[in-house]
């Protein structure tokens, strides 16, 4: 269980990315948080396994306090978070094999990780997951050889054989097409139910976090204004997630008139906007 | 006013600073050459000496081949031995020198000193100082080599890794890896190009640089030339340097081909 409590996240620019975030993500649900550019979704899921170093604020995976972890420590907990990127951040020049296998890293020597000596269990795993992902026949193939639907299948592959306790997802489907994004849409949710953990998708595309997650979340201005299911994501939620329409009370700390007057020209605008 | 417009290039004030600066420039030059005070009683002789060299030079010496063959082997060795140890010693140096890998300022600065000592002092300076450490032979050539390639060398394996793609870095780190395994596999994979570039042409370069170390005792082709010179034997001599332009092609054609290779 991933437990997040009020996540902040302040750039040495000065720019707060996040303004004390809350979620929970349990058992095998699929979170998707959909939101503008910029409203802080890559920074959340980043902060949650320290690839960016959050401000504040807690974040627990099965009762293990994360922001305080350091050196080994954090690694470890590391190996328990899998992760996948919009672009794939595949090792280019390395095969599909090793690739996959870098999964593992966290729990081999740095020798046996020089001499890619990986252990029977591993390498047979790695072909079961490749099989999986639908890249049987690939292994020995370079990383930069692949599609961008095949090199983001490696990725997931290579975050499954963590064997993680959660998968994060950042903009899994930006670089793909429509059709490839479905189909890795569909192996996300189905690796969520078939390996039990749960899936937090950083997404913009609404239509597919509608259709593939069973709860969504909406961030605006590194604020959490919306959280349902995705039938509750009504076009009242919508405004409040991309136009910045009235925010309910009950939802993020008291504001500046400031950005009070900034969202009512937003409201006005949207209201324009649609006629 | 005028009723047609007008447009410059320069405003008055720059035209004056080039003007200067080219006035500047001309003076120094003029200043070097009076006061290097050139005899110019030997450009009068120089055709004619040139043409009593080349008549003594020709024809080469044929017979001296088999003697040189040794010296020759040994200078290509002194070059891969020099260019090995030098990337040895330049992978740390480079991951202090790069910005990205480098663990604190102060190791940056090592970094930064290290390869600018390395590549400030001439190759030629270096082998007279390990000769006198080391003795005179090929191990004072090859160190020689190597502390002078290890500037060139790391300086070009930082600039590789501070442009590497830091995508593939963070996701190894996301794995639960530590630093050197992603150094290991999110590092070395991106630059191992850049690597085998430095290190093919670096390696042409450093056979050429020993092919005068010799001058000073440090082993090589160049202590053979050296002696044929003060022995007045120019048709050894002639042998000598056709032998050099032939290993001098053969490393830029096997380097230019490594380089072509790797993608």
């Amino acid at each position: 269980m991933l437990s997040v409590t009020d996540l902040q996240k302040t750039y040495s620019s000065g720019d707060e990315a996040l303004k004390g975030v809350s979620l929970e993500v349990t058992g095998n649900e699929t979170v998707a948080v959909i939101g503008p550019s910029g409203a802080g979704k890559s920074t959340f899921i980043r902060c949650i396994n320290r690839l960016t170093e959050p401000s504040g604020g807690s974040v627990e995976l099965d009762g293990l306090e994360v922001t305080d972890l350091s050196g080994k420590k954090l690694r470890n907990a590391r190996r328990d978070m899998g992760m996948i990127f919009q672009e794939f951040n595949l090792v280019e020049r390395l095969t599909v094999m090793e690739n996959v296998l870098s999964g593992r890293l966290g729990y081999v020597s740095t020798w046996e990780a020089f001499r890619r000596k990986f252990g029977g269990d591993d390498v047979g795993r790695a072909y079961e997951v490749l099989d999986r992902v639908g890249l049987e026949g690939h292994e020995d193939d370079r990383a930069d050889e692949l599609s961008g639907g095949q090199r983001q299948r490696v990725g997931i592959a290579r975050a499954i054989l963590q064997r993680p306790k959660i998968l994060l997802v950042d903009e899994p489907t930006s670089s793909l097409d429509p059709e490839t994004s479905r189909a890795v849409m569909e192996l996300l949710t189905e690796i969520a139910a078939d390996d039990d953990i749960p899936v937090l998708i950083n997404i913009h595309e609404v239509n597919l976090a509608e259709e593939y997650a069973d709860r969504i979340v909406g961030l605006r201005n590194g604020q959490k204004v919306f959280e349902g299911t995705p039938e509750g994501l009504d076009e009242t939620a919508r405004g409040q997630i991309y136009r910045g329409e009235e925010i309910p009370e009950e939802t993020g700390p008291k504001r500046s008139s400031a950005e009070e007057t900034a969202e009512d020209a937003a409201t006005q605008e949207g209201a324009l906007r649609r006629g | 006013m005028t009723d047609y417009q007008t447009w410059e290039r320069r405003t008055p004030r720059q035209r004056l600073v080039r003007y200067v600066l080219i006035l500047v420039t001309l003076v120094a030059a003029a200043i070097s050459w009076r006061l290097l005070q050139i005899n110019y009683n030997y450009v009068g002789s120089a055709p004619v000496e040139f043409m009593d060299l080349v008549n003594r030079m020709y024809p080469p010496d044929v017979g001296y081949t088999t003697d040189i063959l040794g010296p020759l082997i040994e200078t290509v060795h002194i070059a891969i031995l020099g260019t090995g140890l030098a990337l040895l010693m330049a992978i740390p140096v480079a991951l202090l020198g790069a910005e990205n890998t480098t663990p604190n300022r102060p190791g940056f600065v090592l970094g930064k000193f290290i390869i600018s000592a390395s590549r400030s002092v001439n190759v030629i300076i270096w082998a007279l100082v390990f000769v006198i450490i080391f003795g005179s032979g090929a191990l004072a050539g090859t160190l020689a080599i190597a502390v002078r390639s290890i500037g060139f060398c790391s300086k070009l394996l930082a600039e590789a890794i501070e442009e590497i793609d830091t995508g593939q870095v963070e996701a190894i780190t996301a794995t639960g890896a530590n630093s050197i395994e992603a150094a290991i596999y999110g590092i070395a994979p991106q630059i191992k190009p850049a690597f085998i570039g430095v290190a093919t042409y670096r390696w042409d370069i450093n056979v050429r640089a020993s092919t005068i170390i010799g001058f000073v005792g440090a082993g090589g082709i160049g202590v053979e030339l050296n002696t044929s010179i003060n022995f007045f034997r120019w048709q050894g001599v002639l042998t000598i340097l056709l032998a050099i332009l032939g290993i001098v092609i053969f490393s830029e054609v096997t380097s230019a081909y490594l380089r072509r290779k790797v993608r």
